[in-house]
Formats: C-alpha cells, sequence, structure tokens
C-alpha cells in the first residue's frame, strides 16, 4: 500500500507526520521523499546511503554542419529553451522539458539527444534496515521536479508499504507525487491559515479522485474550523495530535515525533491498517 | 516609493503573519501577495476585492473531438503521458498532466488539436483597511510563476506611485525557485523570516545567497528564537556573514496564532513582548530605507 | 551605434529598470541620428520561463550593439555574447543619465553574468 502525505502549505508537519509514520509500524516500510526541492526526511530519519543514481533527461544537441539556421526549432520551442540569432540555435539545458518538439520541426534533422543530469537518487536504510529511504533531490538551477519525482517513485515496489512525502502546495509536483498512491494522509492546523490551504488541497484530491483524511497537527493550539469542516464535508479525521513546544525543540534538533509525544506511537502504528479497512469500506 | 520584500524559503516560520505586522505598523503602503501556493494575506487583511483580471501563462492543448479521427499520432509524440482514449475511440489531453510544449498540436495530421492561452487563475486589485492590496489566486495544479510574482509586483508598484505611497510590502514567495528570484530583483530591502531548525538555517542560506547575487540589501528575522537559542545564535552569524543584518529575534508565541483566528494582525491583536519585537524591527527597517 | 536600456518608460527621461528579462520594453537610443525608440518587450511577460533569453534577442533583433542595465543573468548574457550585443552593467538613474554615463566612459563591460540564473 502506498501511503502519500501532502498538505496545503509548507510548515505544517507533513515530513514530521510521515516520519513518524515510518518509524512507528514495525513492518518493513519504504520512506520516499518527493519533495525533492527540499527533501528533509533525512535529517530525521538519518539512513545509511547505498548508493546514489543520477536523474537524465534528454535535451536537444544541433549538429551544426547540417543546421541551416532557419530558427524554426527556438520559434516552436514554448520554454525558451532554443534561441536563434541566425546562427545555429544556442541551448539552454535547465529549461528544456524534453518535449521532442523542436526535432520534429527540424527541416534538416539536425537535432539529437543528449543525456544531462538534473538531479540525484539517494537509496539508503535507517532502523537496522526496516525502513529503506528514497530520496530525490533536485539540482539547484533546474526547475524540473517532475522527471526527479518519477524516478523516485520508480523505486516503490508492489509488496511492500510505502510512505510518499509530497512537496507542499497544490501544484504539479504534488500531482505527480500523488499520482500512483493508494490513499493521502492531509496534514494541516487547526488555524485559518491552515484551514484555507488544506481546504485546496482537499479541493485537488477530490479531482483527482483519491481517498483520503486529515491529520490536524498542534490541534488544540487553534481554534475549531478545521474540525468544523471536516465534519461538514464528512472528512475522517485519522489523528489530532497534541501541541507541545517540547515538539518544537525536538524538531529543531533532528528529533521525531515520538521522542516529544511518546503517547502518539500506538495510533501511528495502526494507521495503515485503519486506512486498509477505510479502503474496503469504500 | 521602496519596496519591501518578505520571504522564508521554507514554510510555516511566520513569514505571512510578520507581513501582516508590517502592513499594519506602516501609515502609507500598498500591499502585495507573491505567496500564490499559500496565499494567505488576505486571511488577515480582508481585502475587498475592487477589481478582478484574468492571469494568462503559456498555453494549453485542447482537443476539438467532433475533427479528431482517432489515428492516435498525438498520444505517441507525448512525452508527458498527458493523451488520454476516450470512450468514443477519439483522444483528449488531460490537463493536470499537459506542460503545453505544443508538441500534439503539431503533429496532428488533420489539425484538430487548438492551442490558446492557459488561464491559470486570477489576479485582485483590491481595498485593506491598511490600504490597497495586490493578490492573486490559482487554479488547481497551475503552478506558481515568475511571470505571476511579476505581474502582482508590477501592479503593486504602479498602484503605490500612482497614489504617492512610501512603501509597497510584499509577502513573497516560499521556497528557493523561480518565484523567489521573481520577487526579489530590482527590490530595494530583503527580510528573511526563518526559524532556529536545520531546515530554516539552510533555506536562509540559499535565499540570501540569491539576494547577494541580485545586489539586493537583506536582512533576517529569527522567530520562535527560544526554540533552539543555540541555533539562533548559529543562524545569525551565517546572517552576518552574508552581509544580511540580524533585525531581531521574536518568541515563540501563541499569540500569533490567537491573532490569526481573530483576522487580526498581531500588533492590532495584543501588546507585549512580540509586538515590541516587531515594532522595533518594523523602525529598523524603515531607518536602513533612509 | 544603438544602445538599448530598459526601462518601464517612454522617453529618455524615463529611469532604468531594475530586471532585464521582464521589463516592458527597451528604450533604443541612436547615438548618430540622436534619436530613440521604444522596442516593446512585453510579449516576453506571457512566458512562465526564460524571460531573460527572450529579452536578449528582442535587444538584438533591435540592431543595438550596446546594452546597458543594472545586472544580467547568465542565460541572457549569453545570448547577448553570441549576438554580438556588449552587456553594461549600471546603477539606478535615467535613461538619458545612464547613457551620458556610458558614452563619458563611465560604465565598463560586464565580462560575466553577475546574477546568477534560475534556481
Amino acid at each position: 500500500m502506498r501511503i502519500a502525505v501532502a498538505s496545503g502549505k509548507g510548515g505544517t508537519g507533513k515530513t514530521t507526520v510521515a516520519v513518524a509514520l515510518s518509524m512507528a509500524v514495525s513492518e518493513k516500510v519504504l520512506y520516499a521523499d518527493c519533495d525533492v526541492e527540499e527533501p528533509n526526511g533525512s535529517i530525521f530519519l538519518r539512513p545509511e546511503i547505498s548508493r546514489t543514481e543520477k536523474v537524465l533527461v534528454e535535451v536537444p544537441e544541433i549538429d551544426e554542419e547540417k543546421c541551416i539556421s532557419c530558427g524554426k526549432c527556438a520559434k516552436f520551442c514554448q520554454f525558451n529553451a532554443l534561441v536563434s540569432l541566425g546562427t545555429p540555435p544556442l541551448v539552454f539545458p535547465e529549461l528544456c522539458h524534453s518535449c521532442g518538439g523542436c526535432a520534429i520541426v527540424c527541416p534538416t534533422d539536425s537535432i539529437s539527444w543528449k543525456k544531462v543530469s538534473i538531479g540525484e537518487i539517494t537509496v539508503g536504510s535507517a532502523d537496522s534496515g526496516r525502513v529503506s529511504v528514497i530520496q530525490g533531490k533536485l539540482n539547484v538551477g533546474s526547475s524540473l521536479a517532475p522527471p526527479v519525482i518519477r524516478q523516485v517513485k520508480s523505486h516503490i515496489a508492489d509488496d511492500i508499504l510505502t510512505v510518499i512525502d509530497c512537496p507542499p502546495g497544490t501544484a504539479c509536483p504534488v500531482i505527480e507525487s500523488l499520482d500512483g498512491a493508494d490513499y493521502v494522509l492531509l496534514v494541516t492546523e487547526p488555524t485559518p491559515f491552515g484551514l484555507h490551504d488544506l481546504i485546496l488541497a482537499v479541493d485537488t484530491v477530490r479531482v483527482l479522485g483519491m481517498p483520503f483524511s486529515v491529520v490536524i497537527n498542534r490541534f488544540d493550539e487553534g481554534d475549531d474550523g478545521v474540525e468544523n469542516y471536516c465534519k461538514n464535508e464528512k472528512i475522517h479525521i485519522m489523528a489530532k495530535i497534541p501541541h507541545r513546544r517540547s515538539m518544537a525543540e525536538v524538531y529543531s534538533r533532528g528529533g521525531i515525533l515520538f521522542d516529544a509525544i511518546p503517547e502518539m506511537l500506538d495510533l501511528f502504528k495502526s494507521i495503515p491498517q485503519m486506512i486498509e479497512r477505510g479502503i474496503e469500506v469504500e | 516609493m521602496k519596496e519591501i520584500v518578505v520571504i522564508s524559503g521554507k514554510g510555516g516560520t511566520g513569514k505571512t503573519s510578520i507581513t501582516g505586522c508590517f502592513a499594519a505598523l506602516a501609515e502609507n503602503a500598498v500591499l502585495a501577495d507573491c505567496d500564490v501556493d499559500a496565499a494567505d494575506l488576505h486571511m488577515l487583511l480582508a481585502p475587498e476585492i475592487i477589481s478582478r483580471n484574468d492571469f494568462i501563462s503559456g498555453n494549453e492543448a485542447i482537443v476539438r473531438e467532433d475533427d479528431c479521427t482517432g489515428c492516435g499520432v498525438c498520444k505517441k509524440n507525448c512525452k508527458f503521458d498527458a493523451i488520454e482514449v476516450t470512450p468514443e475511440g477519439k483522444y483528449r489531453v488531460n490537463p493536470f498532466s499537459c506542460e503545453g510544449c505544443m508538441v500534439c498540436v503539431e503533429v496532428c495530421p488533420v489539425k484538430a488539436i487548438d492551442f490558446p492561452p492557459n488561464h491559470c487563475g486570477e489576479w485582485y486589485f483590491s481595498h485593506t483597511r491598511f490600504g490597497p492590496m495586490v493578490h492573486a489566486r490559482l487554479g488547481v495544479a497551475q503552478e506558481n510563476s515568475g511571470k505571476l510574482v511579476s505581474t502582482v509586483r508590477l501592479e503593486a508598484a504602479a498602484k503605490a506611485k500612482e497614489l504617492n505611497k512610501d512603501f509597497v510590502i510584499v509577502d513573497g514567495p516560499p521556497g528557493i525557485g523561480c518565484p523567489v528570484i521573481a520577487s526579489i530583483t530590482g527590490a530595494d530591502l530583503i527580510v528573511v523570516v526563518t526559524e532556529p531548525t536545520i531546515s530554516g538555517r539552510h533555506d536562509m542560506k540559499r535565499v540570501l545567497q540569491l539576494a547577494q547575487h541580485f545586489s539586493v540589501p537583506a536582512c533576517v528575522i529569527v522567530n520562535k528564537w527560544d526554540i533552539n537559542p543555540e541555533m539562533t545564535e548559529v543562524i545569525e552569524a551565517d546572517a552576518r556573514n552574508s552581509s544580511a543584518e540580524p533585525l531581531g529575534r521574536i518568541p515563540y508565541d501563541r499569540a500569533f496564532t490567537v491573532a490569526q483566528i481573530n483576522g487580526r494582525t498581531l500588533v492590532e491583536e495584543t501588546t507585549g513582548e512580540s509586538v515590541e519585537k516587531i515594532t522595533t524591527i518594523w523602525e529598523k527597517v524603515c531607518q536602513k530605507l533612509k | 551605434m544603438k544602445i538599448a536600456v530598459p526601462s518601464p518608460g517612454k522617453d529618455l527621461e524615463s529611469d532604468v529598470d531594475s530586471r532585464f528579462g521582464r521589463a516592458s520594453g527597451f528604450i533604443v537610443y541612436d547615438t548618430d541620428e540622436k534619436t530613440f525608440i521604444v522596442a516593446d518587450n512585453s510579449q516576453n511577460l506571457n512566458a512562465a520561463q526564460g524571460a531573460g533569453i527572450q529579452a536578449a534577442q528582442n535587444v538584438s533583433s533591435t540592431g543595438a550593439g550596446v546594452v546597458i542595465a543594472p545586472s544580467f543573468g547568465p542565460n541572457a548574457f549569453k545570448v547577448l555574447k553570441a549576438a554580438g550585443v556588449k552587456a553594461v552593467t549600471c546603477s539606478a538613474g535615467t535613461v538619458k543619465a545612464t547613457i551620458e554615463d556610458y558614452l563619458n566612459g563611465k560604465l565598463s563591460e560586464s565580462d560575466a553574468a553577475n546574477v546568477e540564473g534560475h534556481w
């Protein structure tokens, strides 16, 4: 089963919940960090790295002998990755989406493809080998999160419980991370900001037609807006994590949820079974 | 007119709450929300929308099913798996996967694919109790872009000039990507709101690097500083090394949440240590801009 | 010689725009004819990415041999270099004062991008 952990905005405790879930269960688990612009699950899981691999994408390479400097490729490119100044085009690989359009419009077949690296996948394990950790990291300078996320997901096997730490927000890297997950946990805070961003996230998972429930972090610190919303919308609240100042302190030092709030352990342990049952009911 | 941009890198550091306080403390400002991924400033400022404007970025492919012959060439050429077969054996574009590359439009043998401008949201001009505000809202799965940030900033600056305002106060986008660059180029001052955590420190260093590259003066506020005083010291030292002045520390304070619940900025909600600190920080910001 | 300067305005008394890629236009001054035109750059605003590259291409197509702006990203710089347009950096001021400074030798050519590009 694949459980994606997402949130409408950053800083609500998404990584805290994803890490806690991975550490709570006693079975083997894969933690997939798809927050590739800011992968920080490893700060808390501290995996031993066994190997790394590059994320490669194809970008155009111009054969200047064949090129007649017609500029059609640059005119076609929607991403400004090619520029023609009456010369063979300049290529800006970091802007290229690898759509293949330039080669299609080139009248002299002057464009071939070369592979460039846009990020890195790290494979490791934590908690004496029980937790496998796959982390994707986008290179500084690249804006193409989806290929890195796709490669992280290519490591996910079907027979192992998987926790997917999604990027914050509701934009396309989130959609890419959610694609293929069986269930979504939306992490929020009981504040007006938290509720506002939760509603956007709920809209997104509903559009995608995915089963989901909500985890309220610091539930006793705000108002009852989130709980009322969930009640009205008939959204199940999977967990309510109490506010402890010590949690902020533990977090700032790279500790995990149960270091500050050990009594949450039993609930987190049972989340996969609860989801399993919930999915069967639906 | 001086433009102040508040950014944070990671989310949840209190950037928007502090921006709201600046809005309340500045007597003559235009406010701009460029944090379109989590556009929350309006919840503190309760803007009354005066005008709505379409926001367009890039183009999207749409198959005219009546003209589609079902040949499947588009699907074969799409690198983003964005083309689906309909029950009638025709093809359609899944807008969530489409990256707007135009390849399908080009290869369709019967030219049955349109490529209209992509309406990805709206931007608004509004009135608030602290002055005019420019803000925006994106549709589901639409990307915040350098373009949207530039649009909001440009409109806010134009308004400030027209109304002879002293400040434009911008709630900047989260993260460290392209929208952040678009939010800081040419600004008069960057205020980085960070927190004393490992990722807070990491992101602050990245955004200060950006500020240096773009030669925009920057300063740093450590929010919730008392959850890890040693880390606060480290962060302030990092800031100085990047030529950014630490402007002050704000303690962990539940009053921020209470103020948010009441739809007010902290300086309207209460008095006390945090409000004093923020007021002092705002005075320092004004001095730096003189 | 033609000199291009990014500006939101329509005449030589307008301010220099601190944004190169997303400037709404360029004022292109012809030092021989002592005239200027305003070259539109606003279609570029529709681009979600690569604004600096497109702006550099637009400058090149005006026939300018020099462009003066507060900063250039590496992508814009690469295009300008390939197009044989000199990139010169300046600080804030009016378009007119900036061009005069350049003609009086007060501004120098930038030999590398002075800002990091796309992150």
